[in-house]
């Protein structure tokens, strides 16, 4: 049955996928920062297991040794608390990267669904999401993201158990990229929707009598997949840079979960006793969303199906 | 035309009363409430008296009735009093307007007056070492988180150098424009550096399109000179699409100004917003982001319109379809 509907596109895949795979090798930058990111993906996982060989700790505080300059015992120093400068960092990354990656696949898979959507049925449904799509976009996004920080949850009326839990900041703070993430991936589906359903496999499988739904997963997400990686790539870059500004106010991730963003909270306040302080979070955040940047330039342009060789 | 701009500003309205409604209502959900707020500042306050005074600001009214309420008082020019200031809320927003203009203003000629000559030079020496290294820079400009920048800012001029006032508006006592231009350099260089990246990717990458087209090849086989052939040819073509980026970048300039103006607490409506917020004065906060709102509805709708003004070969109706 599925001899018509299943034939291959103009280029057959694999080749595609190398010439993809050569023009990303040629960017040196991205593949530069792809290891940068690897690296710090594992260190962060590697967090618990860097603690214990180097026998430091992210959360033991120690008023006797606050500010410490780095030493054998601490390699970055410590605190304003006496905690282990090094270690806080390593913890931190694992919250900051953890969120914004989660914070991206759910804007993207939000962004898609409505793109897929909007693009394919086109008409009414089309043009109120698109307006809907151009409304969110034309939002003063920070302020509103620090309102959205800022309410009190009790007042939504969610159980207690929720409302109390201390990984409660992650949730929201995911939650609320999400709402307004997705407009980008939305936007970019619904065109490339709109312009893969009116090529002849799609065309021949509707006229097969496959299903809408049907035809949205197996024909046109599988053709529409290059723009939603490249643009969650860049997405996770600034969702980093929200994050860390949010808990830098003291309104995204709350202590005592260490992220990159709310160890620089008090650094504002202690620049002229450990302006060290102050470098290191800073700089993680830098690279990382400078390294996701260069990766999405990357792959944009490995994956333009227009480029040439 | 006209059909087109009554239907974009109609849109726009309907856009503002949305997130007018939707921001009303978050801002009730925000911790504390303004006569528990009261009540605990009084202790001479019964649980009557508060039940009295919700009643008597309709506070015990359904939200959909208190928002149409404010809008009605809105619509005459009444938004309230603020809290915090003990002012009505336009008063706040007339002393701190004209700061962020100044901030803003500045930082966008300055990130411009270096964003387009530096564009079109790596435009015209595309993939040579100068255009990566430009392009480094843009990156790094873009990646760098704001509010770190100033820190890194106020910890190399004011803490290590001592050149410059690490924060405020002019020093206490003292008087005169070069204070006051010495407080504005470092929120002005940071908003500057955050901007100037993306506007420089823009200018290259537009100038470069503009380049390839035709009528550029025949200017250069006819002889004319590199520089005749930017400024006379290909400049006001490369320029449209950096208006628009421009203009859409309103709300991000917005934004910027918010973290700019709290590190360096620069008294402007991005730290009256923030402070607003966080310090539960509603009506000054709900009004500051109406305007973050309409700053950004009219960037996009500038951007469309100056798109088709500016581009003769662009028409309404196939920007419409754009869209």
């Amino acid at each position: 049955m599925t001899t018509v509907t299943d034939t291959p596109p103009p280029s057959p895949p694999q080749s595609n996928a190398r010439r993809m795979a050569r023009r990303f090798r040629r960017h040196r930058l991205a593949l530069g920062s792809l290891v940068v990111l690897i690296l710090l993906a594992l260190l962060s996982l590697g967090a618990p297991l860097i603690e214990a060989l180097l026998g430091i700790d992210a959360e033991t505080t120690n008023l006797f040794q606050r500010f410490q300059p780095p030493s054998a015992a601490h390699p970055l120093g410590t605190d304003e608390a006496g905690r282990d400068v090094l270690a806080r960092l390593l913890h931190g990354g694992r919250v900051s990267l953890a969120v914004a990656m989660v914070a991206a696949l759910c804007s993207a898979i939000i962004g898609t669904l409505i793109g897929l959507f909007a693009g394919y049925h086109g008409g009414w449904a089309d043009t109120l999401l698109m307006r809907f799509t151009d409304g969110v976009i034309a939002l003063p996004l920070l302020p509103l993201l620090i309102v959205l920080a800022a309410i009190d949850l009790n007042k939504l009326g969610l159980p207690e158990s929720i409302t109390q839990s201390e990984d409660v900041s992650l949730y929201r703070i995911v939650v609320i990229i999400a709402l307004f993430g997705w407009t980008t991936v939305a936007r970019l589906v619904r065109a490339e929707t709109l312009s893969l359903k009116q090529r002849e496999f799609v065309r021949a499988a509707v006229a097969q009598g496959a299903r809408p739904g049907r035809i949205m997963r197996t024909h046109i997400l599988p053709n529409a997949i290059s723009p939603i990686i490249v643009a969650t790539t860049l997405s996770v870059g600034s969702i980093i840079l929200f994050e860390s500004v949010l808990s830098f106010l003291g309104l995204g991730i709350q202590p005592p979960v260490a992220s990159w963003g709310n160890m620089l909270t008090n650094a504002q306040d202690l620049i002229w006793d450990a302006p060290l302080l102050a470098v290191w979070p800073g700089l993680l955040i830098f690279v990382t969303v400078i390294a996701f940047n260069f990766l999405g330039d990357g792959l944009q342009d490995a994956m333009d199906p227009r480029a040439v060789d | 035309m006209f059909r087109y701009i009554a239907g974009r500003l109609l849109e726009s309205i309907v856009v503002l009363l949305v997130v007018s409604f939707a921001v009303y209502g978050l801002i009730g959900l925000m911790p504390g409430d303004p006569i528990d707020l009261m009540v605990q500042g009084d202790p001479n306050l019964t649980p009557e008296d508060a039940k009295r005074l919700k009643a008597l600001y309709g506070l015990d009214q359904p939200i959909i009735d208190r928002y149409l309420a404010w809008l009605g008082n809105a619509a005459q020019g009444d938004f309230g009093y603020s809290r915090n200031h003990g002012q009505p809320v336009l008063d706040v927003i007339g002393s701190r307007i004209g700061n962020t203009i100044f901030l803003l203003g500045i930082s966008l000629i300055l990130s411009l007056a270096i964003a387009i000559p530096i564009g079109i030079y790596a435009a015209l020496r595309p993939y040579s070492p100068l255009d990566y290294a430009i392009n480094m820079f843009c990156f790094a400009g873009i990646s760098i988180p704001p509010f770190w920048l100033a820190l890194l800012l106020i910890i190399l001029f004011s803490v290590t150098l001592g050149w410059l006032p690490a924060g405020g508006m002019a020093t206490v006592g003292a008087s005169g424009l070069l204070d006051r231009l010495e407080h504005a350099v470092l929120p002005v260089a940071a908003l500057t550096i955050a901007s100037v990246g993306s506007f420089t990717r823009f200018m290259r990458a537009s100038m470069i399109q503009t380049l390839r087209q035709d009528y550029i090849r025949t200017a250069r086989a006819k002889g004319v000179s590199t520089t005749r052939m930017v400024t006379h040819h290909a400049l006001q073509n490369a320029l449209i699409p950096l208006v628009t980026v421009i203009a859409l970048s309103f709300g991000t300039l917005f934004s910027g100004a918010l973290i700019t103006e709290t590190m360096f607490s620069w008294l402007g409506m991005g730290k009256m917003i923030y402070d607003a917020i966080l310090g539960n004065d509603y009506n000054l906060a709900l009004v500051g982001l109406m305007i973050a709102t309409v700053l950004t509805l009219a960037g996009n709708f500038l951007a469309d319109i100056g798109y088709v003004w500016l581009d003769p070969r662009v028409t309404i109706a196939s920007r419409a379809d754009k869209r």
